[in-house]
């Protein structure tokens, strides 16, 4: 899943400084998930910022709002009144939410209420880690299921770098190091001959280095 | 919440500012701290509202941002002493949320003094008579919830 995080009350509150009536919208999806976006998060982002706007001699008048899915048109659709009543909009969804909602409503300011980080998972309650980087072309069969792309820091494709200790990785120490996990992993399943196999350069082309991406899959186009 | 939308009390004395804060009692230990401190005739400031809650990790932040928002001056988080939460570990996840909104009353305007969470078991009633003059102090000493000074709510 998108996982996201909550921006400061004092960046929220200079987001929206130019405006008097303002519509919070949460995403029922992903960002609910990981507690940033939701429902209550968008509740406690209310009450924040409107006693943040009072006290600073401006008080807000806020409309709070949560829909199912912010990244598809089906589900913005349900916006259009609140976002008729208000100045501008909030969107508490990922980046992807908050861009969703501007091209459906170009006349009306949107802005990010989140900080969109990663595409990964619930580590333990309250702790999230990065999986994957999208790099559209995966490669996660040679390595075991374990990606080196997202998890190594130097994206190395062909066995650790030597910076590791203890198993960990030498650019943060609370990350176990990918290629002792990958080691471990093909041990583990039997498949260690794959680390014979040279891996040449991947093709990056697939990647986000040649700016947004476009999928478009004919059989299922209507 | 209703019980955050009932009158406030009233000042003593018109004109005299007093402090009105809510305390969130753990039913385990403060509630019955405070009941005990009753039993024993102790005097405390009485501009303190109780509310009784089934363990301190039941209080959701919401609770806490909306009561500031209408206004209250204090808020006091009585919890069990650490270790000793009927619920194992109520009190601790309390603490981590206090902890929050305490930064998050700082960017607000409102100020994390305001919030306070105190430790306690069921038979610490003076320690809880302490604890509740404390705030007061503190918040007497803050002013009004700035808030409500704004002419809000």
């Amino acid at each position: 899943m998108i996982v996201a995080s909550p921006k400061p009350v004092t960046e929220l509150k200079q987001l929206i400084d130019r405006h008097k009536k303002v519509l919070f919208v949460g995403c029922g999806t992903c960002v609910t998930v990981c507690l940033a976006g939701g429902e209550r998060e968008v509740g406690i982002a209310g009450y924040a910022t409107r006693m943040a706007r009072k006290l600073s001699g401006q008080p807000v008048e806020l409309e709070q709002v949560t829909i199912e899915r912010q990244c598809e048109n089906e589900f913005i659709k349900d916006l259009a009144g609140p976002i008729e009543r208000a100045e501008a909009v909030v969107s508490f969804g990922c980046g992807a939410g908050v861009q969703a909602i501007a091209e459906r409503f170009p006349s009306k300011p949107v802005y990010a209420g989140l900080n969109t980080n990663f595409l990964g998972i619930l580590e333990e309650q309250a702790v999230w880690t990065e999986k994957c980087m999208a790099c559209g072309d995966c490669m996660l069969a040679e390595f075991g299921g374990i990606c080196p792309i997202t998890r190594c820091a130097k994206h190395m494709l062909n066995g650790p770098c030597g910076g590791s200790t203890e198993e960990r990785c030498e650019v943060a120490e609370d990350r176990p190091c990918a290629w002792q996990l990958i080691y471990k992993r093909l041990s583990a399943i039997g498949q260690l001959d794959r680390l014979e196999k040279i891996q040449p350069p991947k093709n990056w082309s697939l990647a986000w280095f040649g700016g947004a991406r476009k999928l478009v899959r004919p059989e299922h186009r209507v | 919440m209703s019980e955050l939308q009932t009158d406030r009390a009233k000042p003593l004395d018109a004109g005299a500012w007093v402090p009105e804060i809510i305390a969130f009692c753990c039913n385990y230990c403060a509630y019955a701290a405070a009941d005990l401190a009753g039993s024993r005739r102790m005097q405390y400031p009485s501009n303190v509202r109780v509310i009784h809650v089934p363990c301190t990790g039941k209080i959701e932040m919401e609770h806490i941002l909306s009561a500031f928002e209408k206004g209250i001056d204090g808020v006091l988080i009585a919890g069990c002493l650490e270790g000793g939460c009927h619920f194992l570990e109520g009190n601790l996840r309390a603490k981590r949320r206090s902890e929050y909104l305490q930064e998050m009353l700082d960017q607000i305007g409102v100020g994390r003094d305001r919030l306070r969470m105190v430790n306690l078991s069921a038979a610490m009633a003076p320690t809880f008579v302490q604890r509740v003059e404390e705030i007061v102090d503190k918040v007497k000493s803050l002013g009004p919830n700035p808030l409500r000074k704004s002419g809000v709510p």
